[in-house]
């Protein structure tokens, strides 16, 4: 089940082996029967640590979903709410708890489980609806770093952004230092921390300030991690607006992939046997877990997509060939030979069907005109062309009334390539914002001007083009098919943040002060002491292993260039990535938008 | 303003830039195809895929959580039910376990109701392999009453309950305050933040905050989400966060579902110390919200009325309350275009009063009438009149547009080609004409370029017989004639 957590440099197996651990203590802890009501966001976490399996060794009978009104009979002893700490879950919790039938016999028992940290805004708020004495047990499940695959960890932590850099909420931030503190007591003290922002700065002193007050607790792990970078998603805000070109970030992109799952138009994946082809279609969108289980697209997730048609055709041949076999095989022993080597065949094959018409799906898109108007436009402001005046794209956008979000993330990407907007350009995308989505989403536009995502050019300076120059962020010559640089994974702009963490493993930053004193926040190193035994003696030819941490989210395009650099055959360092939420363009506007209500057409 | 389009692909295959477009479209295509048809062919030898892995049909792996969750909620299976009667049988015993009835106040929460966290019992599972996860010895001890701030927090950091009351002087609740800050912690943050909101003065409250960013961040946070409205405006006030103080006012319109009192509130809101271009916005938001009631009461009784035949025709889908003011600008267009200006509803009012620029204007009106295909609106609209009195054809948003918008609408071709042929860069001219089979537009731009190649090829683009190609071969011969003389 999790085979593919231990493929990579590093076993990840341990850490949710840790996970596993914590949970099966707390349910044993709720004596007796159980039913667990959960919070709908959670079981796609959860589904990454545990299955139901485990739970019901643990007398969990029952599963339910959180919602409001009556709670369905279950003859129980223990209800179990497993919920983020949210004020509107805790209202559901306690119509739920209100309406449980007082005369039932047995009387429940209900308990709750914070994901990922109690919270006392929540217990006051279920203290002032009369219920907080209900529950015998309300404790917390540290689900801090959860493993996605061999080489990347996530918190899943949806809003950390906007609580960082809108709320200067930093609880995200205390949760990601214990996650690296929970990392280091499985993987070693890692011996050199690297960052950039002032996100990495706190995260840095808070893993300081832990290990110290841990005395006399040495660890005696040998450490896996040669070096950590902590980044801040506001040190590069430019990446996650543009549209990410590799096969996974696509998927992402247009269907949106979610604990590894994605869920797809049915139309493509119908069945065509016979006897049961055409009848009747599911109407129901299909879910593929995608992750480096899946040999083939362990082999495509990170390519451009440009690349992917003729890796799939040439597997398409290999497998094609393969079942031709069958023919040849004339004795016994060839037979057999054949059919045991069929089921790896059919799953080939079955993997093989999926991509195919995953890849026509997403074929379907990018060829259409607008996908292509929309990336014109992209390569323009971050190539530095026009990026100081009103664009016509984006104007005719709001015109047909283009979704927000795309309009949003354009004119960000504007103003992030231009250091800013002209007071005037600015004024006029606002009103023509304000006018044609609604006056309401003034507050929206606010958000992004504290966020730093859009606002007016101060001292009329543009520090864009020097950074764009100094740090290679545009290539001319990239290359989809067999590229010989990470900017093949936005064909032609190379992800600021990754190209940070390349000069940094070679020839360091001190080759790039003047750009790092541009963007925002502190750089800083840190050593912490290991005890002599521990030190590493690099065998010659071993590479180092980098774990980069991303403080507000990171895109698979992203992770696609750091795996890249990791496979470069001189490449030296091998990377680990971790963050506190896996995004795109599109779901880090959504977290900084409003909630508003929907209009009815 | 706008680059034609032309020059935009000629810009963009001359240039350095890279578009995203397979490098050989057919190559790219027929491999999908190949590969597609291979998988097919392959069906015929293997039908027992799905055998393979065990999911059901939504791909959620048969076993995990979220699969389970809707098949231990649809019924119970056999297996259980055996099991709860079994549970049944003992039911006795639960009865009589203590209940905790609660009335007890947030503050004997921290007085020490001790609930022990789930970490510290992990501690036996974790020391054999992971030291640093182990616990301090201290930490098992009960409670203690001179724990300094430190302690303190880092208990509550910890998931403990810890009490606070202890802490009286103001020097020692701003130490707690300071060493929460220092913890990074938001729930230890906001839970010492509760604990100085109910024992401080708000003015000492305030002032203290006002030097600790982190912490005042913490509490504006509490009080939004608690909806405790009136403390933080008094706070932002206090701080002389002005605008903020009024965008959070204003905020408060969304929770507000009756239109009337929305609208009134709305109207309070103008006077607000927002930033000045936020300020007309907030202004326009009110008057369109105060336009919108008007016209909805009047409308709708015209709909119900049954005789106004534009309504009868095409029934409202919605109402017209709280939608943009675009939105607005097209249902005026639509229903009530010919109106006089001095009415509420009218575009022309809408437009003045909102101050939508010409663009946006022509834009709205021109999908409302094409919608409704009212070409001579159309005309109308796209016709100015110079001091002479003549007329000339003029469109802000360029002909191309125009073409596109009436397109999208199935204009006919004798329209379409009105408006194409005003298109003026010949080749996007041309683009147009040819692909909405704008014959006369084609021939004649054929003709002025002097391009017999074209036209002789265009040939075969005509019906046999038909008047367009009597043209053509009308042109063709002038074309040479003119060429000999």
């Amino acid at each position: 089940m999790a085979a593919h957590l231990s493929s990579g440099r590093v076993n990840l197996t341990a850490l949710r082996e840790a996970g596993r651990r914590e949970l099966r203590e707390f349910l044993d802890k709720c004596a007796g029967s159980k039913a667990i009501v959960w919070d709908e966001y959670l079981t796609g976490p959860f589904g990454l640590i545990a299955q139901y399996s485990l739970l019901k060794e643990h007398e969990v009978e029952k599963m339910f979903t959180l919602k409001p009104g009556r709670l369905p009979p279950a003859d129980v002893k223990n209800i179990i709410f497993f919920v983020r700490p949210k004020l509107e879950l805790m209202d559901i919790i306690t119509d739920n708890v209100l309406r449980e039938d007082r005369g039932r016999s047995p009387q429940r028992d209900f308990h709750i489980l914070f994901v990922p940290r109690r919270s006392l805004l929540c217990e006051q708020w279920l203290k002032e609806q009369g219920v907080l004495g209900s529950f015998i047990h309300r404790e917390q499940y540290s689900l801090d770093l959860i493993p996605f695959d061999g080489d990347l960890l996530s918190m899943e932590s949806e809003s950390a952004f906007k609580e960082c850099y809108l709320e200067s909420d930093q609880t995200s931030l205390y949760h990601a230092a214990k996650g690296l503190m929970t990392l280091q007591a499985l993987y070693g003290t890692i011996p050199q921390i690297f960052g950039k922002g002032d996100c990495a700065r706190h995260v840095a002193n808070m893993m300081i300030r832990m290990k110290r007050e841990f005395p006399g607790s040495q660890n005696s792990i040998f450490p896996v991690f040669d070096t950590l970078l902590l980044l801040d998603r506001n040190v590069d805000l430019l990446t996650p607006l543009a549209t990410q070109l590799t096969y996974e970030g696509l998927i992402d992109e247009i269907y949106g992939i979610q604990n590894t799952y994605v869920k797809l138009p049915p139309e493509k994946f119908a069945p065509k046997k016979q006897g049961e082809g055409g009848k009747d279609l599911p109407t129901e969108p299909k879910k593929l877990q995608l992750n480096s289980a899946e040999e083939l697209y362990a082999e495509i997730r990170d390519k451009n997509f440009n690349a992917v048609g003729s890796v799939l055709s040439k597997k398409a041949k290999i497998i094609s060939a393969a079942f031709e076999e069958r023919h040849h095989a004339k004795t016994v022993g060839e037979i057999k030979q054949f059919v045991s080597q069929l089921p790896h065949m059919q799953a080939a094959r079955s993997s093989l069907a999926n991509h195919t018409s995953i890849a026509e799906l997403i074929k379907d898109i990018t060829t259409s005109e607008d996908f292509f108007d929309n990336l014109t436009v992209e390569q323009e402001f971050m190539s530095g062309i026009d990026t100081d005046k009103v664009n016509n794209y984006i104007e005719d956008c709001i015109a047909q009334k283009h979704p927000l979000i795309k309009i949003l993330r354009l004119v960000c990407l504007q103003s992030v390539c231009n250091s800013g907007l002209k007071q005037k350009v600015l004024d006029h995308y606002k009103r023509e914002i304000l006018q044609t989505y609604g006056y309401e989403h003034v507050l929206t536009l606010n958000n992004l001007e504290k966020a730093g995502l859009l606002k007016p050019q101060t001292g009329g300076r543009n520090n864009y083009p020097t950074i764009r120059k100094t740090l290679r962020l545009w290539m001319d010559d990239v290359n989809e098919q067999n590229p010989n640089d990470i900017s093949y994974v936005y064909s032609g702009y190379a992800p600021l943040s990754v190209r940070l963490a390349q000069l940094l493993a070679r020839p360091g930053w001190r080759s790039i002060e003047e750009v790092l004193k541009m963007l925002p926040g502190p750089h800083f190193e840190e050593r912490q002491q290991l005890p002599t035994g521990l030190q590493k003696k690099r065998q010659h030819g071993e590479n180092r292993v980098t774990l980069v941490f991303f403080l507000g989210g990171v895109t698979y395009a992203e992770i696609a260039a750091l795996r890249f650099l990791s496979q470069m055959e001189d490449g030296g360092t091998e990377y680990v990535i971790a963050t506190t939420k896996l995004i795109n363009g599109t779901t880090w506007m959504k977290s900084l938008m409003e909630k508003l209500e929907p209009p009815p057409f | 303003m706008s680059r034609a389009r032309a020059d935009e692909e000629e810009y963009w295959h001359s240039s350095k830039f890279r578009a995203f477009t397979f490098d050989d479209e057919d190559d790219e295509l027929s491999q999908l195809k190949e590969s597609k048809r291979a998988v097919n062919s392959l069906r015929d030898i293997v039908d027992d895929d799905d055998d393979l892995e065990r999911v059901s049909w939504s791909g959620e792996p048969v076993g995990s959580i979220s699969w389970s969750i809707k098949e231990t909620a649809s019924g119970s299976t056999s297996s259980l039910e055996g099991r709860d009667s079994s549970l049944q049988k003992g039911s006795s015993s639960y009865a009589a376990l203590p209940k905790q009835v609660s009335s007890y106040s947030l503050s004997s929460l921290f007085k020490g109701e001790l609930c022990l966290s789930l970490s510290a019992l992990t501690d036996v599972g974790v020391k054999n392999y992971a030291p640093e996860l182990r616990r301090p010895k201290a930490e098992y001890k009960d409670y203690s009453s001179d724990w300094s701030p430190k302690d303190t927090v880092r208990r509550m950091q910890r998931g403990k309950v810890c009490s606070l009351e202890r802490f009286r002087s103001l020097q020692d609740k701003l130490m707690l305050l300071d060493e929460a800050v220092a913890g990074h912690d938001g729930n230890v943050i906001t839970a010492v933040l509760i604990f100085l909101k109910r024992t401080l003065r708000r003015e000492i409250l305030f002032r203290e905050l006002e030097v600790r960013q982190v912490a005042l961040c913490h509490l504006i946070h509490f009080l939004r989400e608690m909806g405790e409205q009136k403390f933080l405006l008094d706070l932002l006030r206090f701080l002389d966060r002005t605008e903020e103080v009024a965008l959070s006012q204003y905020r408060e319109h969304l929770n507000i579902q009756d239109v009337e009192k929305r609208r009134e509130f709305l109207k309070g809101c103008i006077g607000l110390p927002f930033s000045a271009e936020d300020t007309s916005h907030i202004q326009d938001h009110y008057t369109l919200l105060e336009r919108q009631i008007i016209i909805e009461a009047n409308d709708r009784h015209l709909e119900m009325a049954g005789q106004s035949e534009i309504f009868r025709k095409y029934p409202r889908k919605a109402s017209i309350l709280n939608m943009p003011l675009v939105t607005t600008l097209f249902y005026s267009c639509f229903y009530h275009y010919t109106e006089a200006e001095g009415t509420f509803s009218s575009p022309t009012n809408l437009k003045k009063t909102f101050k939508i620029p010409d663009k946006q204007y022509v834009l709205t009106a021109l999908a409302a009438r094409a919608k409704l295909r009212a070409w001579d609106d159309v005309d109308a609209l796209l016709t100015t009149k110079n001091w002479l009195g003549y007329t000339k054809k003029k469109a802000p948003i360029g002909f191309h547009r125009v073409v596109e918008i009436l397109q999208r609408n199935n204009a006919p071709v004798q329209v379409l080609q009105e408006y194409v042929r005003l298109v003026e860069d010949v080749e996007m001219r041309l683009n147009l004409a040819t692909k909405y089979k704008c014959h006369d537009v084609v021939i004649e731009t054929y003709r002025d370029l002097k391009d017999r190649i074209q036209l002789t090829a265009y040939k075969c683009k005509v019906e046999r017989g038909s008047a367009e190609e009597e043209k053509i071969n009308s042109i063709l011969s002038n074309m040479v004639r003119n060429t000999f003389s």
